[in-house]
């Protein structure tokens, strides 16, 4: 059953065109992420759905009633915000309890409600604390409950994790992620960290200049990127503009000649971009491949270590495992080359 | 260390004798004159004054309570209308407008009171005009008594409202309102549960400000007041009539008053703001509105705005008046540039101008000396621990209203003193000065304190690091970096002092006069032209040193934040 269905939506503010002809369809009980870069329109989208911004053109549907002309508070979205937006100067409980008042619910089942759903993010004992005076991880599951308790049809999350630090940031993302399941609520996550929409999402809409590049579950964006923008803000992948050959398998990159294995189908001959994910790209010390580079500059992460190696004219990212043999791997060493086709894509050119 | 000791003893010692001579040493002098003299018992003057069967002495007290409680509500409705319309709403001009309501903070009192009369005053124009048009024999209406006196006060005062309520809606959180709007709530209930508690310590703070102010007020119950009785014109009064006891019980009474709210306004917005609870950075927008609710409001408020500058554009225009031309006319029958000609050409009309100017400067020159001192041991030096605490008792003569610090003056400097070098100062040249030093010092402690909390303690320790003499320092570093703090101080208080009135009615003399005194004398002359030229001469070098004040001063910021 779909939830939330977006028609050629298009926003425009005087002459800049925030978002332009979105279409997409959310089922019941999704979790779906918005991703892109700064300024692509996310938060911009998002606030159509919650109807801060009337669209210039488009339809937005919810639960199957057309709400493009209706006021937030007619559209039964839930928000949580960025700053949270708690109101400072209330409780928690008031907080949350501000939703179910226009509900004209008894004291008691008021009261019920907001005990159940502040069980339901740990904070039962906050109840009577002022909002200054929680954590910001706190403050950030308020909001979440204060959204939840009036049981919105679609709940929106606009970068509700930016503001924590690191170790929170994964705790509370994985705290989300259980609490949509036992609602079974339909939530529209804006992001524009990867691994946050990876982690949280059934499905993800990539969007670049207000327009959506690619929309698929985690994994089909990740392993099957459609353009060399999705797979560059996903994968960190190395862009290598350069020409197909397909009567000789090869891909011409300056003056890199890479022979391309049977697994790829219908090549056209012409300008292509390769994508090369760093952990596509396998080196050896010392080198015994077919394509031999310099290491330029490595940086050693722990676990892994990140190399950048000049082959020939092409400068490319490369990602290890650390190991023995990547300890040996210092600048100026040569080294061997080798790409792992399964990990790589051929796209229409930039 | 040698040298830091020297630097907290040298500004403690200026503040302690600045401090004992000049505020409490008065006050003492005014408490013991008011509890008695010799010939009659302790305490009668406070039994008879606040004897409930004293009709006029409480007629004093509730009219200036009664007047003071309406300009805080008139104000408010004024001032918050203003700072919704002119800094949250985009229209065309706004920002134009949103300056021009400024204005009314940079009238010197008198100015403002003698303008408002000329427009709305008995025989001023508009009822004239009215008359006339309706053909009616007396004129609709004509403001006077406590109406005139609150019409007069929402004039001036509603600037503190605008100001403090527009900055709270400045920082307003936008995304509180989105965040009320998607939990079902209305416009009204938004407003009333989340934007009013949001605003509310801006307007009790602008209250307790105008409330104060109010009550301190004197030109406009001078002129306006008519029979009515007002507690600083019952000292006025009394002190007119030698009943000096008189005079200084109901001065106590009124700057007890006056600290008590003074101290509760600072606690209130001194209070940490640990309540800013949400985190992010908070955009600002527009309070939504209906579009005919949003036409309705900007009509009022630009009608308003136009009754705000009728006054002054009558005081330019009557500058120019024949004296004794305008009589019965709606407006005056014939002009000329006399008036003006004359403030420069004539030695007896220029003296008043070259007083207080010659005074403003004096003034200006003492307070930043002080204050700037005071200032350091508030923010750098041995007070800093406690800040608030000091920090009231350094500003509190700010908050004695004009009226009661002439009188403290008067009782403490009419015989020789110590600290007037063993002479009498009643009657000389220095009193009046000393009475706007005392009264605005004040003014620049605060703006030097803010200034000195801007500049880091590493700044000043990596100073120290260099071994330049301490003089060097605090001439090569300390002042250029807290110099817009001391000019924009230095500014206000000449600002005030040239227009000053309050205090100097009490303690001028002939020779001495000020403009503001001066002003009051024609006006009683029915010399308008004369006192309407001299009214609109204060007004532009209040405005030239207002506009001066932006120049040198903005590293970005404005004097008021509009």
């Amino acid at each position: 059953m779909t939830s939330l269905r977006l028609s050629n939506i298009s926003k425009r503010f005087g002459t800049v065109h925030a978002v332009r002809e979105v279409s997409l369809d959310v089922s019941a009980g999704e979790f779906f992420s918005i991703l892109g870069p700064s300024g692509c329109g996310k938060t911009t989208l998002l606030r159509l759905i919650a109807g801060f911004e009337k669209p210039t053109a488009g339809r937005i549907m919810l639960g199957g009633t057309d709400v493009t002309h209706r006021p937030p508070r007619e559209r039964g979205v839930g928000m949580v915000f960025q700053n949270y937006a708690l109101f400072p100067h209330m409780t928690v409980f008031e907080n949350v309890a501000f939703g179910l008042e226009t509900k004209k619910l008894s004291t008691t089942e008021t009261r019920r409600r907001v005990e159940a759903m502040l069980e339901a993010v740990h904070l039962a004992d906050k109840i009577n604390t002022p909002v200054p005076h929680l954590s910001g991880g706190e403050q950030q599951r308020v909001a979440v409950a204060r959204a939840l308790v009036v049981e919105p049809a679609v709940l929106l999350f606009d970068e509700p994790l930016s503001n924590l630090d690191v170790a929170l940031r994964v705790k509370t993302r994985e705290e989300i992620r259980t609490l949509q399941r036992r609602f079974n609520i339909t939530a529209i996550y804006v992001t524009h960290d990867q691994a946050e929409a990876m982690s949280l999402s059934d499905r993800i809409a990539v969007m670049r200049q207000g327009r959506i590049e690619q929309i698929g579950t985690p994994s089909e964006i990740y392993e099957s990127p459609r353009s060399a923008f999705v797979a560059a803000f996903l994968g960190d992948a190395n862009i290598l503009g350069g020409t197909v050959d397909g009567v000789e398998r090869v891909f011409r990159v300056g003056a890199l000649h890479l022979r391309l294995p049977e697994g790829f189908s219908n090549l056209h001959n012409g300008a292509a971009t390769l994508a090369v994910k760093p952990e596509a790209i396998l080196l050896s010390s010392p080198p015994q491949d077919e394509y031999t580079g310099i290491v330029k500059h490595r940086e050693y992460l722990g676990f892994v270590t990140r190399f950048v190696v000049v082959a020939s004219d092409v400068t490319l990212n490369a990602t290890a495992i650390s190991s023995a043999a990547t300890m040996r791997m210092t600048p100026g060493t040569a080294v061997g080359i080798r790409f792992d086709w399964s990990r790589c894509s051929i796209l229409p050119p930039e | 260390m040698q040298r830091s000791r020297w630097r907290t003893i040298l500004p403690l010692f200026l503040l302690t004798f600045v401090y004992t001579g000049y505020v409490l040493y008065p006050f003492g002098a005014m408490l013991g004159v008011s509890l008695g003299r010799d010939d009659k018992p302790l305490l009668t003057v406070y039994t008879t004054l606040l004897d409930p069967s004293n009709t006029a002495s409480m007629e004093a007290i509730v009219n200036s309570v009664l007047v003071a409680l309406l300009s805080v509500l008139f104000s408010c409705v004024v001032g918050t209308l203003f700072a919704v319309v002119f800094t949250q709403w985009a229209f065309p001009l706004r920002h134009v407008l949103g300056r021009l309501a400024v204005i009314p903070i940079a009238l010197p009192p008198l100015v403002g009171v003698i303008a408002f009369l000329f427009v709305f005053g008995e025989s001023g124009i508009l009822p004239r005009l009215l008359r006339a048009a309706l053909g009616m024999r007396e004129a609709p209406f004509a403001l006077e008594g406590i109406p005139a006196i609150v019409a007069v006060h929402t004039y001036s005062f509603y600037v503190y409202f605008y100001l403090f309520v527009a900055n709270a809606l400045r920082q307003l959180d936008v995304s509180l309102l989105e965040a009320a709007e998607t939990l079902g709530s209305s416009q009204v209930r938004t407003l009333c549960r989340i934007v009013l508690p949001e605003v509310k310590p801006a307007l009790l703070g602008a209250s307790i400000l105008t409330f104060m102010t109010s009550m301190a007020s004197f030109s406009a119950p001078l002129l306006f007041g008519g029979e009515k009785r007002f507690m600083t014109l019952q000292i006025y009064n009394a002190k007119l009539n030698g009943e000096v006891d008189v005079a200084a019980a109901v001065s106590v009474v009124l700057a007890l008053i006056s600290i008590l709210f003074f101290i509760v306004l600072k606690w209130m917005i001194e209070e940490p703001a640990a309540r800013r609870g949400t985190k992010g950075a908070a955009r600002t927008g527009t309070l939504r509105l209906g579009p005919v609710s949003r036409g309705v409001l900007l009509t009022v408020s630009i009608l308003l705005l136009i009754i705000e500058m009728l006054p002054l554009v009558a005081i330019v225009l009557i500058s120019f008046t024949q004296e004794g031309s305008w009589t019965w006319q709606i407006l005056p029958a014939s002009y000329t540039v006399e008036n003006y000609l004359k403030l420069f050409s004539d030695e007896a009309v220029f003296r008043p101008i070259l007083n207080s100017v010659a005074m403003s400067v004096l003034t200006v020159a003492a307070t930043v000396i002080v204050g700037v001192s005071i200032a350091y041991l508030l923010t750098k030096g041995l007070l800093r621990r406690r800040r608030l605490l000091f920090d009231t008792i350094a500003t509190l003569p700010y908050a004695v209203p004009g009226t009661v610090i002439a009188i403290s003056l008067i009782l403490a400097f009419s015989t020789p003193s110590l600290f007037a070098g063993g002479r009498v100062l009643v009657g000389t040249f220095a009193i009046l000065p000393l009475a706007y030093f005392v009264k605005m010092f004040p003014l620049v402690v605060r703006s030097a304190s803010a200034a000195l909390e801007q500049v880091d303690d590493s700044v000043l320790e990596a100073a120290e690091t260099f071994s330049a003499g301490a003089l060097n320092r605090l001439r090569r570093i300390l002042l250029p970096l807290i110099r817009p703090g001391i000019v924009s101080g230095g500014l206000l208080v000449m600002i005030a002092a040239l227009g000053e009135f309050v205090s100097s009615i009490l303690l001028y003399t002939y020779a001495n006069r000020p403009i503001s005194v001066e002003i009051l004398a024609q006006m009683r002359m029915y010399n308008f032209g004369a006192a309407a030229a001299y009214s609109v001469l204060l007004l532009i070098l209040v405005l030239m040193l207002t506009a001066a004040a932006q120049r040198w001063t903005t590293n970005g910021q404005r004097v008021f934040n509009i």
